[in-house]
């Protein structure tokens, strides 16, 4: 219903255009320190992990940086980077728009006759689905430390992480990892919206609607991980 | 003018607005006021169309509003100007971008002829200097003015208030009215205010509604409001003992 009325009477096509830069820049863009961040030494963390459980002899080095990018370009950066911009994106997207709710601004748009949903919710799809760009930014940075753990920690040497990056490459796992992402671009968008939007109360329910929106975005992006691997995958 | 007959409102089992029927002509101040519950937010949400009332009319000049297609519905509401409480100012916003965004919405002039009205507005409501600061950093009074700036900025022909002088002090509060009330003179449009300040009732009420458990009970003006024999009308207006001395006076012909 939500989404219906969203794309239902568009705001003026001048005033869109700002709003959507903004929103790439507030969502997008503004995502990416704490993304590189985190995928840096996560890349790094998954390496060591790996290195010091392969204690075979007979399992080749190069096996480190194939597991590496298989979980970095699998499942970390596609779904563990969403569920942490659950927290930062969806919490401000909630907050905003519930801050809005509060102080009868989005009342103040409606008076005006302006579809308060289009205005406030399309730009942020919009602005999510460069999205993507964060997560393939994120696998770059993920396998990035996961060289410079392996490679200047000892634990592999440099043409054979390079060969072992190379292993097996099914570029189909490339299309599987960016149609999810779109995925949950969508719901990293529309569920703190909603959350946001139809808020009743006050501050302290600002507050409380950021947590469930946090919550409920989390869950849907794991079940919907599951339902696309499934689909795609198996 | 907006003619108003008959109108219900429910939420449910609570029967809210129950048959109320006025008039408020334009280029006059009209005030709404009663105790809390009364109705009166109910009331103004229905004016402006936020809530759907079950039955009666709201005539906006000749246009009936139910029988109005949702194109003409927001073709209404763009004739509609509104002066929130909190002054609902976007907070993303400087003053200039808040008072610019109706005309940046409907309008298709030139960014200097919007610049043009926009300091037009700000200085009819006697705010210079403050075009380039948050609504966070200016004072309540003056974020108010700049509520009603934006509410007038597109020439509207209707123009509601919901009680533009909460968390104002008094002197303050009198300049707001004050202004409102030029402005409903200038541009010559139908203002509505709801409001608990006794103070404005006095000042610039030349309609006074008073609503009691969703019915109209009483309405007339300013200068005969202290003659009504109307008791719930006087225990509202007269309750404070300022307000019962001013009664007195008034009541000899002061």
């Amino acid at each position: 219903m939500m989404i219906k009325d969203v794309f239902k009477r568009f705001t003026k096509g001048s005033v869109l255009k700002t709003l959507i830069v903004q929103e790439i820049h507030d969502l997008a863009v503004r995502s990416l320190g704490i993304v590189i961040f985190i995928s840096f030494f996560i890349g790094a963390v998954i390496t060591i992990q790996t290195a010091l459980n392969l204690s075979n002899p007979l399992i080749p080095k190069s096996l480190i940086a194939f597991a590496g990018r298989q979980s970095i370009i699998l499942e970390f950066s596609p779904t563990f980077i969403s569920i942490i911009m659950a927290g930062k994106v969806g919490s401000y997207i909630t907050s905003s728009i519930g801050t809005m709710r509060v102080t009868e601004q989005i009342d103040a748009l409606e008076i005006m006759g302006i579809n308060a949903l289009n205005y406030l919710v399309f730009p942020k799809i919009v602005g999510m689905m460069f999205y993507p760009f964060v997560i393939a930014i994120s696998m770059f940075v993920g396998i990035l430390g996961a060289y410079s753990a392996g490679v200047f920690g000892g634990f592999v040497e440099g043409n054979l992480f390079l060969q072992g990056l190379q292993d097996d490459f099914i570029s189909f796992h490339l299309v599987y990892a960016f149609f999810k992402t779109f995925v949950f671009a969508f719901i990293l968008a529309t569920v703190p919206a909603f959350y946001g939007f139809y808020m009743k109360g006050g501050s302290l329910e600002v507050g409380k609607a950021s947590t469930t929106s946090f919550v409920w975005t989390s869950v849907i992006i794991i079940i919907s991980n599951y339902l696309i691997t499934q689909l795609l995958l198996s | 003018m907006i003619k108003i007959e008959n109108l219900h409102k429910s939420f449910g089992e609570h029967h809210v607005l129950k048959g109320i029927s006025t008039t408020f002509e334009k280029g006059q101040t009209n005030l709404i006021i009663g105790q809390s519950g009364s109705g009166k937010t109910v009331f103004i949400k229905c004016l402006l169309g936020l809530f759907e009332p079950e039955k009666g009319n709201i005539c906006y000049g000749d246009m009936k509003y139910r029988e109005l297609s949702p194109t003409k519905k927001r073709e209404l509401r763009k004739q509609i100007g509104m002066v929130f409480q909190g002054g609902a100012l976007f907070d993303s916003m400087t003053v200039e971008q808040n008072v610019m965004f109706p005309l940046r919405m409907f309008s298709n002039a030139s960014k200097s002829e919007m610049l043009d009205r926009v300091n037009e507005v700000l200085a009819r409501v006697k705010l210079v200097n403050a075009n380039h600061k948050f609504p966070s950093e200016i004072s309540g009074g003056m974020q108010k003015r700049v509520s009603i700036a934006r509410a007038v900025v597109n020439r509207p022909n209707f123009l509601f208030c919901d009680e533009p002088n909460s968390g104002l002090d008094p002197k303050t509060a009198t300049v707001i009215d004050n202004l409102i009330q030029e402005i409903t003179y200038d541009f010559d449009i139908t203002t509505v205010i709801n409001t608990h300040d006794m103070n404005s009732v006095f000042e610039i009420g030349q309609k006074i509604i008073y609503l009691e458990k969703g019915k109209l009970a009483w309405e007339g003006s300013k200068s005969i409001i202290h003659k009504t024999d109307n008791e719930a009308v006087t225990k509202f207006v007269y309750s404070s003992n300022l307000y019962k001395k001013v009664r007195i006076a008034q009541q000899k012909g002061y």
